[in-house]
């Protein structure tokens, strides 16, 4: 008897975890998977379509455009938060007087809620009155486009918002991946006689190479996932010029109630987000170098 | 110390610039919202545009507080955060608890599923989740929000087991040989002794809660239910169109305030947190 209570005794340790494993995540993928067969507006009871959601996605231009928004986000978001991120950690790297106080400003945008930010960004963004295109104009001379109301600007636009906000913690991982190169690796460059660019390229880029590809698929997960910046600032307007994925299925499953539709739509987000994921642990071993 | 040579200085000199123009960029948008709400409707177009307003006015925010129970949501907020974290907090430093400290049978497949689940984007198991809320009844009630937290999260047992292994065993041993039971064992030892990092799971969960917006979005919709986030939005919708901007602003001003200070005062648990899961992630 007390060895049957001292086998189950781990399993009461873990018991709120695996029924949250069953009912929240696991368990919720599965049901998500057979409601991405149906056809289901909540009202009526769920109907079994085969594949009809999928085959009905293909066949929406609607649905393309939203596709290739998220990889047109994803594809403009990634690469220019990466290489800014980087310069910002090297710019904060060295330990100069009040660096902290600087480390801790670049970082203030990271723990503020998209909402907020995104408000304040939406105002920034005012064709007339907004800050930004005040100041093209005032100093510079230049009539700036009408940012989230222009059809050609708003995914630029919010794109640079969400740049903005996430720097901070790619360079907080980024300052920690060049803390952890060892000073003997420039010092072996400098007496090569290797300027400070060459010391970057061949010393600094590849031994943050596992670091910088870590900042890779989080960045490229998240971006696939982008919501909050979408419902803020655009809705998805201008003409869907900004409609995201994660924002359609939402509006599909609680706007207009179409459950199955919405279930089979994220499993595509799921499948895109793993094969990237996949495909990017393929393409590491040409670049990520683990010393 | 010796005297720095001209180069060195102007190196640090032009260092200090960049620095100064990025702080500028990075918190510019925040002294932005600050000033607009301290503005008065009419001087908000005013030109040339002040960023320190000619007269400081808190007009906007006793507006902001009169149109939308602002302070309620802060309480709102507050109680759904705090109510979360606590969840999280005691949920996954009891699996973690497991992982590090005990055996039992499947143990490697249960946490390599745990952690696999961070993997899955929350599009996929918001639906279902909202269906199992729906039958509860918790729809546009807090304990949507908060009650799934009592229930596990891949990143904070992972982070808490990390912890938790680093404790030494000796240590254990020599609580057991005093006739300590493994519940006090954990209790009164391994939760005490991991402050550091239950202090960083804390901060992480009390700020991804206080700033989500999705799933308030999904599940509240009385406006005295609202979170922050919901209500701000809300604001915006009402507000923003009809370019009363001070007044959206002086929202905002309320719902990073909170979450700022937090940040100042607790700064090295955020950092200590990203790093931990970076880099040995």
């Amino acid at each position: 008897m007390k060895k049957f209570i001292s086998r189950l005794e781990p399993f009461l340790y873990l018991t709120p975890t695996l029924t949250g494993l069953l009912l929240f995540s696991a368990g919720a993928v599965v049901i998500s998977f057979l409601m991405s067969f149906t056809h289901w507006e909540i009202v009526s009871p769920p109907e079994w379509i085969g594949l009809g959601n999928y085959s009905s996605m293909l066949h929406s231009d609607l649905f393309w455009k939203v596709f290739g928004n998220t990889f047109y986000y994803t594809l403009l978001s990634v690469p220019l938060s990466i290489a800014l991120s980087l310069a910002l950690a090297l710019l904060v790297h060295e330990r100069v007087r009040g660096i902290a106080f600087f480390r801790t400003a670049y970082f203030l945008p990271v723990v503020s809620s998209t909402v907020a930010v995104a408000i304040v960004w939406s105002w920034l963004y005012h064709p007339e009155i907004g800050l930004i295109n005040l100041f093209l104009k005032k100093a510079l001379g230049i009539e700036g486009p009408k940012w989230l109301s222009d059809t050609d600007w708003a995914m630029p636009a919010m794109v640079l918002m969400s740049v903005w906000k996430g720097l901070g913690y790619n360079m907080v991982i980024f300052l920690a991946g060049l803390q952890n190169i060892s000073e003997e690796y420039y010092e072996a460059a400098r007496i090569d006689g290797a300027p400070a660019w060459r010391r970057f390229l061949n010393v600094t880029l590849p031994m943050l190479s596992p670091t910088t590809f870590f900042v890779l698929i989080i960045n490229l997960i998240g971006s696939f996932q982008v919501f909050e910046q979408t419902y803020i600032l655009t809705k998805g307007g201008p003409a869907n010029a900004t409609l995201t994925l994660s924002y359609y299925i939402y509006q599909n499953a609680f706007q207009f109630f179409k459950m199955g539709y919405a279930a089979s739509m994220a499993y595509v987000l799921f499948a895109v987000i793993l094969l990237v994921t996949l495909f990017q642990f393929k393409l590491q071993k040409k670049w990520v170098f683990y010393g | 110390m010796a005297k720095r040579s001209a180069p060195f200085l102007f190196k640090r000199l032009t260092k200090y610039v960049f620095l100064t123009l990025v702080a500028l960029l990075m918190v510019g948008p925040f002294l932005w919202m600050l000033a607009t709400s301290l503005k008065s409707a009419g001087e908000m177009y005013a030109f040339p545009l002040r960023l320190i307003p000619h007269d400081v006015s808190v007009g906007s925010y006793g507006e902001v507080i009169r149109r939308m129970p602002f302070l309620l949501f802060v309480f709102n907020s507050f109680k759904i955060a705090s109510l979360a974290t606590l969840g999280q907090v005691l949920s996954c430093s009891l699996a973690a608890y497991a992982f590090a400290r005990m055996k039992f049978r499947g143990k490697e497949v249960i946490y390599f599923v745990l952690l696999a689940t961070m993997m899955i984007p929350s599009q996929v198991t918001m639906i279902p989740v909202f269906l199992i809320m729906k039958f509860l009844g918790w729809i546009d009630t807090h304990y949507a929000l908060f009650v799934p937290a009592f229930f596990g999260g891949a990143f904070g047992t992972f982070l808490l087991r990390q912890f938790f292994s680093t404790i030494p065993q000796d240590l254990e041993d020599a609580a057991k040989i005093d006739g300590c039971g493994r519940f006090r064992l954990y209790w009164q030892i391994f939760l005490p002794l991991s402050k550091p990092a239950i202090a960083t799971l804390a901060v992480f969960s009390f700020m991804g809660y206080w700033n989500d917006l999705l799933n308030p979005v999904i599940y509240l919709s009385s406006l005295e239910k609202m979170t922050l986030t919901v209500g701000l939005a809300t604001l915006q919708g009402a507000e923003g169109t009809m370019l009363r901007y001070n007044v959206v602003m002086a929202g905002a001003v309320i719902s990073v305030l909170p979450v700022l200070i937090l940040y100042i005062a607790a700064q090295k648990w955020f950092v200590r947190g990203i790093t931990m899961t970076g880099l040995k992630g």
